[in-house]
């Protein structure tokens, strides 16, 4: 039986609506103070409060890789800054044994203005690490980050990839006997997020902790002998990975991924029929997308609309007069080609009966597709990711003589 | 007996850390700044680096700003107003004020300004928000040094030579580090939580600079009223650096006694605040 390293007892925070939005101004205090005595509800009142986290109990045990899941919102996050000290807790308390490195940002410190040497320094301080052991892992940083080149520049001349590289490398070796890791692997090419997992698994082998969220299913079940499910601030489920994550797929499915609409029409969708993933862009793409219809569709329209992780709408289609019966039925959009950038991508579907949103149509369901759409293929355009654009498209050249 | 000693042996090295709600605030981390004394360093140094790497001319500005202000203060107060100097060339009277004086300054504008300049590692990452202020006051002094060269300049071309008097600069300088550190931790807690207070700033350095005696000697100050005037940490390290430097002028005397306790409770009070609004401070910000 190893010990338990973090020990957590009736943990809660609570935050005061609207406190995490806005500061106050000295003016606002100044009024409420004058206006007070005459005001009958000045005092607080329960309602202006919500627990972010409440009553949670667990435990985590040295060398375990503990996942976090739940919806946004859910208190992951409010969880992992109680457990890295950023924020304090309003009842229960938590105990820990090591040193705890959190990684909740990638980047955490990082500044345009200093080169990627300096910020390799100021980044790793900022995290935990003395000086003498950031000299001595400069290098291996320096290698896993692929920045050599460019280390005597200013950060602000780096690609987003490429700060992100070396953001993830400063952390990576911070070594800490505890590792607190949020919905960092979400950013960057996939090539980087295997060799960040990689190293996730290298620091588990060693008997560190590590306690992650992450929404993305596939990395927990990589990573994780044990996860947590949290819903509402509360701890909802825990246990092997495998159980928990199908007990939570299966409820957000039944009922939260849905924006809006009256039915459950969507029940899920693929490339070609396989899975999730598009490993040729230059080729044809089918989307399937199976729906359950209640009712029989006459004049009806399906979209299908393709966004970037920044929420940037790369492509979207909308296809009207279509009609079909009841029951369940499988729609399959075909496109040509897909030259989409290597990442992942939302892909949010549409389903109207009796017309579009124009003309007045019934919006059955708008469904964010679960899992979202990864795009693993190879990077062909510009190599420095500020130039490439969203288009992975191959490109020949010609130097034609005079 | 045995059980006890087993699992002390167990777990030798590893200490438990408690995470609790916020109590006990007035019980200060100066062991946990301690272990974080690099991070203090390299905020240090991030703050100059930066400070120099995006003004076209650098380090000059630390010389300028108190080189024009000295110019300015000599023609009109001194040329103009006839303000007495106490036998020293108002050049010296005034930029050896201005050297402690610029520094406070700066370190007020510094201090208020590093929690919510520093909001996206302060709600990303733990550290004892400690050493925030603390860098901030730090940053300033290299700035100073390099004011202090320009005075060294001034004093060879004025023929004034330092007299043991100058052994007491650096008292001077600590207390006045003292008092941008208790007036910054003041500031930078009220700026995270109100964020009018830097537009006070400027008004609140105004009335001080007038309230301490950078464009007078405090010897205009009646006698019976000094110790009140000492009440302003700045006027007793002020006329402290002065004197030093010059051996000219007369010792603050019983001023900086006055001063000193002053700065021991504005210092306390803004250590005790500060911890106060640590606690939440992640969740404000």
């Amino acid at each position: 039986m190893t010990e338990s390293v973090i020990h957590v007892e009736g943990l809660g925070k609570r935050y005061r609506v609207g406190e995490r939005e806005r500061y106050f101004a000295l003016r606002d205090v100044l009024t409420r103070a004058f206006s007070a005595p005459f005001k009958r509800n000045g005092a607080r009142r329960s309602k202006d409060y919500i627990w972010a986290l409440r009553d949670v109990s667990l435990d985590v045990h040295q060398g375990e890789v503990v996942g976090l899941i739940g919806r946004n919102g859910a208190g992951k996050t409010t969880l992992l800054k109680l457990l890295s000290r950023i924020t304090r807790p309003t009842t229960g308390f938590a105990e820990i044994r090591g040193r705890v490195g959190s990684l909740l940002e990638v980047g955490t410190g990082f500044h345009p203005e200093l080169t990627g040497h300096e910020n390799i320094y100021l980044s790793g301080a900022i995290l935990g690490m003395s000086r003498v052991e950031i000299d001595r892992k400069m290098d291996a940083i320096v290698a896993f980050a692929e920045v050599e080149r460019f280390l005597s520049s200013p950060l602000k001349f780096y690609s987003t990839g490429m700060q992100m590289r070396l953001a993830f490398a400063v952390a990576a070796h911070l070594e800490p006997e505890i590792l607190l890791v949020d919905e960092v692997l979400a950013v960057g090419d996939l090539e980087f997020q295997k060799k960040c997992l990689g190293k996730m698994q290298e620091v588990s082998r060693s008997g560190r902790t590590i306690v992650f969220v992450s929404h993305q299913m596939g990395q927990m079940r990589r990573l994780c002998e044990r996860v947590i499910w949290i819903d509402g601030g509360q701890i909802r489920d825990e246990g092997p990975t495998g159980k928990v994550i199908a007990a939570y797929e299966s409820a957000s499915l039944s009922s939260g991924e849905t924006l809006s609409g009256d039915g459950h029409c969507f029940l899920n969708w693929s490339i070609d029929g396989k899975d999730n993933i598009l490993r040729d862009g230059l080729r044809e793409v089918n989307f399937h997308c199976q729906v359950h219809l209640r009712e029989p569709l006459s004049q009806g329209h399906y979209g299908l609309k393709i966004f970037n992780d920044s929420g940037v709408l790369m492509v979207g289609w909308g296809i009207d007069n279509l009609d079909t019966g009841a029951g369940i039925q499988e729609i399959r959009l075909r496109v040509p080609l897909l030259p989409l950038r290597p990442g992942a991508y939302s892909v949010i579907c549409t389903l109207f009966n009796k017309g579009n949103n124009l003309t007045g149509g019934h919006l059955l369901e708008e469904w964010i597709a679960q899992p979202p759409l990864v795009v693993d293929t190879r990077p062909i355009s510009h190599p420095q990711d500020r130039w490439a654009g969203v288009l992975n498209l191959p490109a020949e050249i010609q130097i034609l003589p005079e | 007996m045995n059980a006890v000693t087993s699992t002390a042996l167990s777990k030798p090295t590893v200490p438990v850390m408690r995470i609790t709600p916020p109590t006990r605030w007035w019980i200060l981390p100066f062991g946990e700044l301690w272990d974080f004394r690099e991070l203090v360093y390299f905020f240090v140094w991030r703050d100059i680096k930066i400070r120099y790497k995006q003004t076209a001319i650098g380090a000059a500005w630390a010389v300028l700003q108190p080189l024009l202000t000295m110019l300015i203060f000599s023609l009109f107060f001194g040329r103009l107003a006839h303000i007495p100097s106490e036998g020293l060339p108002y050049p010296i009277f005034y930029y050896s004020a201005l050297l402690p004086w610029m520094y406070f300054a700066a370190a007020l504008q510094n201090a208020t300004n590093t929690i919510v300049e520093n909001q996206r590692v302060i709600t990303k990452v733990y550290f004892p928000r400690l050493a925030l202020p603390l860098a901030s006051v730090l940053s300033g002094l290299v700035d100073f040094g390099v004011s202090f060269a320009m005075f060294v300049v001034l004093m060879i071309y004025y023929r004034i030579h330092p007299t043991a008097a100058l052994l007491w600069f650096p008292v001077f300088i600590l207390l006045a580090i003292l008092t941008a550190l208790g007036v910054g931790l003041w500031l930078s807690a009220l700026n995270a939580l109100y964020r009018d207070v830097r537009y006070v700033l400027p008004f609140l350095v105004q009335f001080w600079l007038f309230a301490s005696p950078v464009a007078y000697p405090a010897s205009l100050v009646p006698q019976k009223w000094r110790w009140l005037y000492g009440l302003n940490p700045m006027a007793g390290v002020i006329e402290g650096v002065r004197w030093s430097l010059t051996g000219k002028t007369s010792p603050p005397g019983r001023l900086i006694f006055v001063s000193t306790a002053a700065v021991l409770v504005l210092l306390a009070s803004g250590l005790a605040y500060f911890q106060k609004v640590e606690t939440t401070v992640a969740d404000v910000v």
